[in-house]
C-alpha cells in the first residue's frame, strides 16, 4: 500500500497548482444581456401581489389566490417559521430587497419567435438553447423563462395537433382556467412551506403542461430559465398533468449572470399522474454558484413534488444539481395510487463555498406502492453537501416496497458530506431498505488509472463519472452528454 | 397516575425540589460537588426538559410530554448517610443475574451495602457507593465526576447533576482485568411509584485495564398503578488500551418511564463494546454518547430491543470521531408486536482531520404488528475526506422464502416464525463475548419472546 500512497503524494503537488488555476475559472453562463426591462421596484406587500397580477392580466380568481397566500405567508414571517432545519448557512434574507417583477420590454403578446427582442434570443443561443435552431431541428419544445416572464414556446402548434398543451403559466392561466384552477396547489398548497407560499404570492410565470388521456409526448419537453436582472427573484411555477396512459419527459435548465449579491430563487414544480401515466422529470441545474469566496450566487430554495394520483401511474425525478450557492431541494413522490411508482435520482455536485441540502421524500400511501432512491454527492473544496430524505409508509400502505442508496464522496479535506435519511413505517408489511456509503475515491483505483498513464485528474474524472453513471442513464440522451461534460467542467480544479 | 401536571409547571416542580435537596444537604457535602448541583439547577432551570414538539430534532419521534405529564416528584435522600434497614428483597427472584457477578445494589436511590458483594474483586478496584467515594475526597472521582456528562447542554443531564443521591463508582486501576462480571442495579420499591429517581454511575478505567459490566435497571412492582421516572446519568472512562465491555439492561416494569444517558470517552488503543438490551419500561430513551478521543481504538455498539404493548423505546446514539485511526461498528435491531414505537437515531460525526475512520452504522427492524411504528435515522456528519462510512436500514417482515423453506422441512408454522424471530435478535446477543452475560440475556430475551 505504500507504493500507492507514494504514488499519490508526488502526484499532488504539482497538480495541486493546475486544479487550482481550474478552480478559478469562470462560470460561463455568466453574461448580462443588456436590454430594457419593466422591473416594477424591490419590496413586497399586498400591492406588489397585486400588481404582478394586474401586469399579468389575470382572472380574479387568480389574485384572490396570490392573496390568501400572501396573507399567508405574511403570517409565517411574523411568527418567523422559516424553514430552518436543513445544514446550510446564510444571513437572513431580506425579502423587501428582492425584485419580485422583471420583463423584457416591450412586452407585449407574442405569437411568435420573430417578436422576441433579439438581445433575449441571442441570450437563449449563448446559453446552447438556440430556439430557432431546436424549433427546425432539434424536435425539442422549449419554453424559456427570462427573468419573470415566459419569452418563446416553440412546437406549441404541433403539440396542439396531439392535444397537448405545452404553454407559458401566464397563457394557461386565459386559455385553460379549469384545469389550471383544478390542479393548482392540488400537489403544493400554499400552506405547504414559507417559500411555496412566497412563490404561490409572487409567481411571474412558468410552464403548464397537460399531456391528454393515452397520447404519448413525441418529444421532449423544456423550459430554460434565466435570471437576467439584479436583486431580482425569479418565482416560476410549473405545473405538469398527465392524464390517463400518457407519458411525458419534461427537461428543466438554468443558468444566471454572475452577481456579487446573492439572489433568491424560490420555485415550485407540481406533477400529477393520473391510472397509467407517466412522468419523467430531468433537471439541470447550473444556477451562478457564486464566487471562491462564497460571494454571490443563487439561492436555490425549491419545493418539487409529485402526486401518483392514478394506479400504476409513475413519476420519475432525475436531477443534476452543479450551480447554486445555496440549494434546497427535495423532489418528491405521494404514491396514492395502487401500484404506482417514485423514482428519484440525483447527482449533486458542491465545491468552493456551495452548499446543497437535498434529497427525496417517498410517501406510500398506496398499496403496493414501489419508490427508489438512487442519489450520489460529489464535495469538493470548502463545500458542503447533505443528503435529506424521508421514506415513509403509511398504515394502509400494504406491501410498499423501497430502496434506497446514497453515496458520498469526497475530494479534499476541507468539505463536508452528510446524510440523514429518515426512514418511518407504519405497516408490517412494507419491505425497506436502505443503504449509504462515503468515502474519497479510492486510492487503488487511482493507482490503476495511474499506471495506465491517465492524469491523477483524468483518473478522478473518470471515477467519478463512473460514481455518478447510475443516474446519468436515466437522463435523457441530449441531457446525459451535457451533465457527464458539466461535471467535467465543474471537477476542474477540485481534485489534486 | 392518574393525576395529571400542567406543562407549564413541571419546571418549577424540579427545579424547587432541587434547590431544597441543595440546601438540605448545605455543609454536609464537600463544596465542590455543592458548586456543580448549584451550577447544574442553573442550566435546568434554562434548558428544562425537551418537551417543545416544534424544532425539536432530538425529540422528533419521542414526545416527552406524557412523562412529564405525570408530575413526578423528585425523590430527595437527605439523610442517606444515616442507617436505614436493610429492605427485605430475594434477589434471585427477581432475575438480575447470577449470584456470583460483582454487584452493587442501589435500591430507590440509596445504596443497600446488605444486597451488595465485591469478594474476589482484585484488592485496588474501587467497586461501591458512588455518594461515599465523594465524601472521602477521592481525586480521581472529583477529576472526572461530571466531566463526560455536560449539564449545560442537556436538560435531563443537568436535573441529574442536581439531584442525584448516590449511585455506582466503579474504579479499575491500570493493568487490573476483572474476571466475574461487575453488575451495578438499579432497583426501584413499590414505594417509588411516583417518584423520579435520578441515579449516576461513573466508571473509571486506567491504562490497560479490562471488565465487563451489566447496568440494570428493574422494578420489584409490576402492576398498572405502579410508575415512576428514572433518569440515569453513566459517565465511561476508558483509558488507554483498556478494554470494557458494557451492558445496559432495560428490564423495569412496563409502566416506568426511563432516560438514560450515558457518555463515554474511550481513549487510545482502547476497545469499548456496548450492549442496550430493551425490553421494559413504557417509554425508554437511551441516549448513548461515545467520543473516539484516541487512535487505534475501537468501538462496537449494539442494541436489541423487543418491544409489545404501548412500549416505545428510542436508542440516540452519537459516535463522534474526534481523532482518526480507529473503527466503530454499530447495529441495533429491534423486534415490534402490538402498539410499540421503535425509534433509532445514530449519528456518525468524523471531525476535521478525523482521518482513517471505518465506521459501519446498522438499524433493521422485524414488524410483526401493524399497529406498530419504527422510525429510524442513521445519520452521517463527515468533515474529512479519508474515511470508509456506511450504514444500512432495513424494516420488514419475516423473511417469505425462509417461512416457505422450514415448512417445507415440516416445521409448523408458529415454531417456524419463532425461529426465524429468535434468529433476528441473536446477531446481537450472540456478540456478547463473556459467557454468564451472554446467557442471562438470552433468558431474558427467549421469556419476553415467549411473552409476545
Amino acid at each position: 500500500m505504500t507504493t500507492v500512497d507514494e504514488t499519490i503524494q508526488e502526484a499532488a503537488p504539482e497538480s495541486n497548482q493546475e486544479l487550482k488555476s481550474i478552480a478559478r475559472q469562470d462560470y460561463k453562463y455568466g453574461f448580462v444581456t443588456e436590454i430594457e426591462t419593466d422591473t416594477v421596484p424591490p419590496g413586497l406587500t399586498e400591492d406588489t401581489v397585486r400588481l404582478i397580477s394586474s401586469k399579468k392580466n389575470e382572472p380574479e380568481w387568480m389574485l384572490e389566490w396570490r392573496l390568501k397566500a400572501f396573507r399567508h405567508w405574511e403570517t409565517l414571517l411574523d411568527k418567523e417559521q422559516l424553514p430552518d432545519w436543513a445544514h446550510i448557512k446564510h444571513p437572513p434574507i431580506n425579502f423587501q430587497d428582492i425584485i419580485y417583477y422583471s420583463a423584457p420590454k416591450p412586452k407585449e403578446q407574442l405569437s411568435s419567435l420573430d417578436e422576441v427582442d433579439p438581445e433575449v434570443l441571442s441570450t437563449f443561443e449563448k446559453l446552447g438553447i438556440p430556439l430557432e435552431e431546436q424549433k427546425r431541428l432539434a424536435g425539442v419544445a422549449v419554453d424559456a423563462v427570462f427573468d419573470s416572464v415566459s419569452v418563446a414556446t416553440t412546437f406549441k402548434e404541433k403539440l396542439a395537433e396531439l392535444g397537448i398543451i405545452f404553454s407559458s403559466f401566464s397563457e394557461a392561466i386565459h386559455d385553460h382556467p379549469d384545469l389550471v384552477r383544478k390542479y393548482l396547489g392540488s400537489v403544493v398548497p400554499y400552506t405547504d412551506n414559507f417559500y411555496a407560499a412566497l412563490n404561490a404570492a409572487v409567481f411571474s410565470d412558468g410552464s403548464f403542461c397537460y399531456i391528454p388521456k393515452g397520447v404519448r409526448c413525441p418529444m421532449e419537453l423544456t423550459t430554460y430559465f434565466r435570471i437576467n436582472t439584479e436583486n431580482s427573484g425569479q418565482f416560476e411555477r410549473t405545473l405538469i398533468v398527465a392524464d390517463e396512459s400518457s407519458y411525458v419527459s419534461y427537461l428543466e435548465g438554468c443558468s444566471a449572470p454572475i452577481r456579487d449579491t446573492n439572489q433568491l430563487h424560490a420555485a415550485v414544480v407540481e406533477l400529477v399522474a393520473m391510472d397509467d401515466a407517466e412522468i419523467k422529470y430531468s433537471t439541470i441545474q447550473n444556477w451562478y454558484p457564486g464566487d471562491e469566496q462564497g460571494n454571490g450566487g443563487i439561492y436555490n430554495f425549491v419545493t418539487k413534488r409529485g402526486k401518483c394520483l392514478g394506479a400504476r401511474s409513475r413519476i420519475s425525478w432525475t436531477q443534476v444539481e452543479t450551480g447554486s450557492a445555496i440549494t434546497w431541494k427535495y423532489p418528491s413522490v405521494l404514491l396514492q395510487g395502487d401500484d404506482s411508482i417514485g423514482e428519484f435520482y440525483s447527482v449533486a455536485l458542491v465545491k468552493g463555498r456551495q452548499q446543497a441540502d437535498t434529497g427525496s421524500k417517498m410517501t406510500h400511501i398506496g398499496k403496493r406502492t414501489k419508490s427508489t432512491i438512487i442519489a450520489k454527492g460529489v464535495s469538493a473544496g470548502e463545500a458542503e453537501n447533505t443528503y435529506r430524505g424521508l421514506v415513509r409508509v403509511n398504515p394502509g400502505a400494504d406491501d410498499a416496497w423501497n430502496f434506497t442508496q446514497c453515496d458520498s464522496l469526497l475530494i479534499g479535506d476541507k468539505c463536508g458530506a452528510h446524510t440523514t435519511p429518515y426512514v418511518e413505517v407504519k405497516n408490517k408489511s412494507a419491505h425497506l431498505e436502505h443503504e449509504a456509503f462515503t468515502s474519497r475515491v479510492s486510492e487503488d483505483q487511482l493507482f490503476y488509472c495511474n499506471s495506465r498513464g491517465i492524469s491523477v485528474e483524468k483518473a478522478h474524472s473518470m471515477i467519478i463519472n463512473g460514481f455518478c453513471e447510475e443516474v446519468f442513464r436515466k437522463l435523457p440522451f441530449e441531457f446525459a452528454v451535457e451533465a457527464t461534460r458539466l461535471l467535467e467542467l465543474n471537477l476542474e480544479g477540485t481534485v489534486g | 397516575m392518574t393525576t395529571t401536571t400542567p406543562l407549564d409547571t413541571y419546571l418549577t416542580d424540579f427545579a424547587d425540589a432541587a434547590r431544597d435537596y441543595h440546601t438540605a444537604r448545605a455543609g454536609r457535602d464537600p463544596e465542590w460537588i455543592a458548586d456543580i448541583r448549584a451550577e447544574a439547577l442553573e442550566s435546568f432551570r434554562e434548558l428544562g426538559l425537551p418537551i417543545a414538539r416544534r424544532g425539536n430534532e432530538e425529540y422528533k419521534y419521542t414526545d416527552i410530554r406524557p412523562l412529564v405529564r405525570q408530575g413526578f416528584s423528585p425523590l430527595q435522600i437527605i439523610d442517606r448517610d444515616s442507617d436505614v434497614a436493610a429492605p427485605n428483597v430475594d434477589l434471585d427472584q427477581l432475575r438480575i443475574g447470577p449470584s456470583e457477578w460483582h454487584r452493587v445494589v442501589i435500591l430507590d436511590g440509596r445504596f443497600v451495602p446488605e444486597l451488595s458483594t465485591s469478594d474476589g474483586l482484585p484488592n485496588d478496584v474501587i467497586f461501591g457507593s458512588l455518594a461515599q467515594a465523594v465524601h472521602s475526597e477521592n481525586d480521581t472521582v472529583r477529576a472526572h465526576l461530571t466531566r463526560l456528562a455536560d449539564h449545560k447542554e442537556q436538560g435531563f443531564t443537568a436535573l441529574n447533576t442536581a439531584l442525584a443521591a448516590d449511585g455506582a463508582l466503579i474504579l479499575l486501576p491500570r493493568m487490573t482485568a476483572v474476571e466475574q462480571p461487575i453488575q451495578i442495579v438499579y432497583m426501584t420499591s413499590p414505594q417509588s411509584r411516583g417518584m423520579a429517581v435520578m441515579p449516576r454511575t461513573l466508571v473509571i478505567a486506567e491504562e490497560d485495564s479490562s471488565a465487563a459490566i451489566v447496568e440494570t435497571h428493574i422494578s420489584m412492582e409490576h402492576n398498572p398503578h405502579f410508575s415512576h421516572l428514572t433518569n440515569a446519568v453513566t459517565e465511561i472512562v476508558v483509558g488507554a488500551g483498556a478494554n470494557i465491555a458494557y451492558c445496559k439492561i432495560q428490564q423495569e416494569s412496563e409502566t416506568t418511564y426511563n432516560v438514560s444517558t450515558t457518555q463515554v470517552e474511550v481513549n487510545e488503543n482502547a476497545t469499548f463494546r456496548s450492549m442496550a438490551i430493551d425490553i421494559g419500561g413504557r417509554l425508554t430513551r437511551n441516549n448513548l454518547s461515545v467520543s473516539m478521543a484516541g487512535e487505534g481504538s475501537n468501538s462496537d455498539v449494539r442494541g436489541a430491543y423487543v418491544i409489545t404493548r404501548d412500549q416505545h423505546v428510542d436508542n440516540q446514539v452519537i459516535v463522534d470521531h474526534v481523532v482518526g485511526h480507529n473503527d466503530m461498528n454499530e447495529i441495533y435491531k429491534g423486534i415490534l408486536d402490538g402498539r410499540a414505537r421503535s425509534v433509532f437515531h445514530g449519528s456518525i460525526i468524523v471531525r476535521p482531520n478525523a482521518a482513517k475512520v471505518n465506521a459501519m452504522q446498522v438499524d433493521k427492524n422485524l414488524l410483526l404488528s401493524n399497529d406498530a411504528e419504527a422510525d429510524t435515522k442513521p445519520a452521517f456528519w463527515i468533515y474529512c475526506d479519508d474515511v470508509r462510512c456506511g450504514h444500512g436500514a432495513a424494516c420488514g417482515n419475516l423473511d417469505q422464502d425462509a417461512m416457505f423453506y422450514l415448512r417445507s422441512r415440516g416445521i409448523e408454522e408458529e415454531e417456524a416464525r419463532m425461529m426465524l424471530i429468535r434468529a433476528f435478535v441473536s446477531e446481537i446477543v450472540d456478540a456478547i463475548e463473556e459467557p454468564s452475560i451472554h446467557d442471562h440475556v438470552a433468558i431474558l430475551i427467549a421469556a419476553k419472546l415467549d411473552n409476545l
